[in-house]
């Protein structure tokens, strides 16, 4: 757990000697309590001082990095159990399960699905981020072969290796050094081997234990031997186990700093049943797993597992905003209807999904305002007369529509004679104030 | 460093409910969060119910529109369907078409429509008006004495019409569900102002507002979260009624229910991604502290069954 600023004043000289640029050590300590100074500014802190305040800064789940380059993965970090008390930080990583047990062709489709998995939400590009591979077959020769050729295949895409056999890990592992995978399968029986070639190839270790006693042993056996990035699973296979386990892991890093758990989490989500296994995968991105292992690429499992991770990972704080854009609803004609809002994403959906059920082909113009409702935008003076007149002319929407009619919400209906005023050849008309009014409103108009 | 289990135990509780006469429905009843039997208990698996509708759904998206087809002509037959061929827990009727933009039919109307349908069904049944305001204070207060001591859930009272609601269904001796628009304040409000007028609180639903994911789950999901951590935390009793998931209608609007996959190859087969958007949907507000959840899709029901099996 973090220090407080008295705790950590009491490591410091207390010399007040300003060199850090504070003009106490108490202050100072204060700023290191908030994150917002570095102890390497004091030349004169104790190497004592320095490793317990080291410790005590380590975030409470260490940052693993998963594979290199662009695709690399982010992991860890979290800093609490529920994302309305502050943004969960890195959005845990979809892997799929590829067994060297398959065909070449089985094999080749899944890679496939993957290089084409990537689709765009919201401004964001959301993909399976890494492939499982697994030494089913247990010969280290064809696992060799196979985490060779996906490796060349999809040369990009960050890989976890699993076995737990050191010769089919060295095998694997030889091939790919450069592309920092994850060495999945280090446990009692295996762990100072598994250590080694971790090491010799800079891969991070995936730790497996049965229970979460056990796997605190083990990960603490094996930062003695000297590695320290490990992802760690507890053995739990159902939902109920997950639950429980992934539960007492963030509880037992982020409450109590118990170290020897402060580890990204892998979740195993396969089944046979594809529509569950999008369930257990639900349950590993909302509790706390970091890395959540599929059996398949279906791309409608893919959308609604990539927008609930996304849902998720959200800042609470930030709102969610839509692109100011004229947006087309159905298929409008130069004579459809054009309504206006705020870009709000919760406004944006809830509006353009009642137009949608209105069935009423219109144009909506979703108006910059900083992720507001309308109601706070308009007190804000962010969707004002002026301001709307400009982003409509701006927008070049009178080259598209034949009408020159702009409905906006009828909780801004005292803005009409105004926006009016200052878009001359315009008729301004007052919808209704809740969006589930949008229905009948369009189609008494239609 | 020993590993010490680290549990929590709560001083709060949720309510437990029990909804029906004949066959009952319970839920609630827990004193930790969602699932957490392992360091406290959970008496009761959610429910789910199916939801019906009193006139035909032919806005809802043929992934769910066509399961009803031969069914969905009348409320009593749909609700038989569901209730023996489907084998659902509870049944939640939707008087659609007393919207004023509707059929607009009459509170009398609607009475009929729920006796027909409580003559019928053995399983419990939830009674929701048309989400209008005015009109469904009116249709609610004449459905609650039609059903009258048929222990059902009468909703969705809200701040505009909770009044004569709320005085009908304690005069009925019904179940209500208070809706508020994701907040928490205004959820507690609520609650507070229904049990001011000598209602049970212990008879409460808290409908937080559901939505649909990708469409502002992530809303709905921590306004839960916020809920059940004050009823178990602060021991709030005005937020320890169970919470509904409303989701159904949310999810079958959204495009990702309804684009063909000619039109959108990338999202893929459109049957199977209606399907699991409303059990991830579900699954979701499980997760978050829903205990009832109204769905449509027979397999996203199934699929959100075997869910809980696993966690339970």
């Amino acid at each position: 757990m973090a220090l407080t600023g008295v705790e950590i004043f009491k490591l410091l000289p207390k010399t007040n000697c300003k060199k850090c640029g504070h003009p106490t050590c108490l202050a100072f300590a204060m700023k290191l309590a908030q994150r917002q100074a570095s102890l390497d500014a004091c030349p004169d802190v104790s190497e004592e001082a320095k490793r317990i305040l080291g410790e005590a800064s380590a975030p409470p789940i260490r940052p693993i990095t998963l594979g290199a380059g662009d695709k690399a993965v982010k992991m860890g970090e979290e800093t609490v159990l529920f994302r309305h008390e502050k943004k969960f930080v890195n959005p845990c990583a979809f892997a799929v399960e590829i067994k060297d047990s398959m065909s070449d062709d089985e094999i080749n489709k899944i890679v496939d699905g993957v290089l084409n998995s990537e689709i765009d939400r919201v401004g964001q590009k959301l993909r399976i981020d890494a492939i499982f591979v697994n030494n089913a077959s247990n010969d280290a020769g064809r696992f060799e072969g196979v985490v060779k050729a996906i490796a060349s295949k999809a040369p990009a895409v960050p890989l976890i290796i699993a076995t737990n056999n050191p010769a089919a890990a060295e095998a694997a592992l030889k091939n790919i050094a450069d592309k920092k995978p994850l060495l999945y399968g280090a446990d009692e029986s295996n762990a100072e081997a598994m250590v080694n070639i971790a090491k010799t190839y800079k891969a991070s270790l995936g730790v497996t234990a049965k229970g979460l006693d056990a796997l605190s042993a083990l990960t603490e056996k094996i930062k003695g031997l000297g590695v320290e990035d490990m992802v760690i699973d507890s053995g739990a296979r159902t939902a109920k186990e997950i639950l429980e386990a992934n539960t007492f892991i963030r509880r037992a890093a982020i409450k109590k700093n118990f170290k020897a758990l402060g580890y990204p989490v892998i979740t195993f989500a396969q089944r046979d049943d594809k529509i569950l296994e999008s369930l257990v995968a639900t349950l590993g991105v909302t509790k706390y797993a970091s890395i959540v292992v599929l059996s398949s690429v279906e791309k409608w499992k893919n959308l609604a597992l990539f927008t609930l991770r996304q849902n998720i990972y959200t800042d609470p704080q930030v709102p969610m905003q839509v692109e100011q854009k004229i947006y087309k609803i159905g298929e409008p004609t130069p004579e459809s209807p054009l309504a206006i809002t705020t870009n709000f994403s919760l406004t944006y959906f809830i509006v353009s999904g009642e137009i949608e059920n209105s069935k009423v082909p219109c144009r909506l113009a979703v108006m910059d305002c900083e992720g507001l409702s309308v109601l706070t935008a308009w007190a804000a003076g962010k969707f004002t007369a002026s301001k709307i007149a400009q982003f409509i002319q701006e927008s070049g929407i009178e080259n598209e529509i034949k009408h020159r009619e702009l409905i906006i919400p009828g909780y801004v209906a005292i803005l009409s004679g105004a926006i009016e005023d200052k878009l001359p050849g315009w008729k301004v008309t007052v919808g209704p104030r809740e969006a589930n009014g949008l229905p009948a409103f369009l189609r008494s108009k239609a | 460093m020993a590993f010490a289990a680290p549990k929590e135990t709560f001083s709060g509780k949720v309510f437990e409910v029990t909804i029906g006469t004949d066959k009952t429905a319970v839920f609630g009843g827990e004193n930790v969060l969602p699932f957490h039997a392992f360091e406290g208990s959970v008496p009761h698996r959610p429910v789910i119910a199916y939801e019906v509708q009193d006139i035909v759904p032919d806005d809802w998206p043929e992934t769910v529109r066509k399961v009803y087809e031969g069914v969905s002509g009348d409320p009593v037959t749909w609700a038989k369907y569901c209730q023996d061929t489907l084998n659902a827990k509870a049944i939640a009727l939707r008087l659609l078409s007393t919207h004023p933009d509707r059929e607009n039919r009459s509170p009398e109307e609607a009475a009929k429509t729920v006796k027909d349908v409580l003559a019928a069904i053995n399983v419990p049944l939830i009674i929701l008006g048309s989400n209008h305001v005015e009109k469904d204070s009116s249709v609610l207060v004449a459905v609650s004495e039609a059903a009258k001591d048929k222990n059902c859930i009468i909703g969705k009272a809200q701040e505009g019409n909770y009044k004569t609601i709320a005085a009908a269904a304690m005069a009925n001796n019904h179940r209500l569900i208070a809706m508020s628009e994701l907040d928490i304040n205004l959820s507690k409000q609520l609650n507070i102002l229904i049990t001011q007028m000598g209602f049970d609180k212990e008879k409460l639903i808290t409908d937080p507002m559901c939505s649909a994911l990708g469409y502002g789950l992530e809303y709905t999901y921590s306004v839960m979260e916020r809920i059940r951590l004050a009823a178990l935390t602060q021991n709030d009793a005005t937020m320890q009624p169970p919470m509904l998931a409303d989701v159904g209608m949310y999810v079958w609007k959204i495009k990702e229910t309804q684009a063909s996959d000619a039109e959108l190859p990338l999202w893929g087969s459109l049957q199977e991604r209606g399907i699991t958007w409303e059990a991830t949907t579900a699954a979701s507000f499980l997760m978050s502290g829903a205990e009832l959840l109204i769905m449509r899709h027979p397999e996203a029901v199934k699929a959100v069954e075997k869910f809980i099996d696993e966690l339970m």
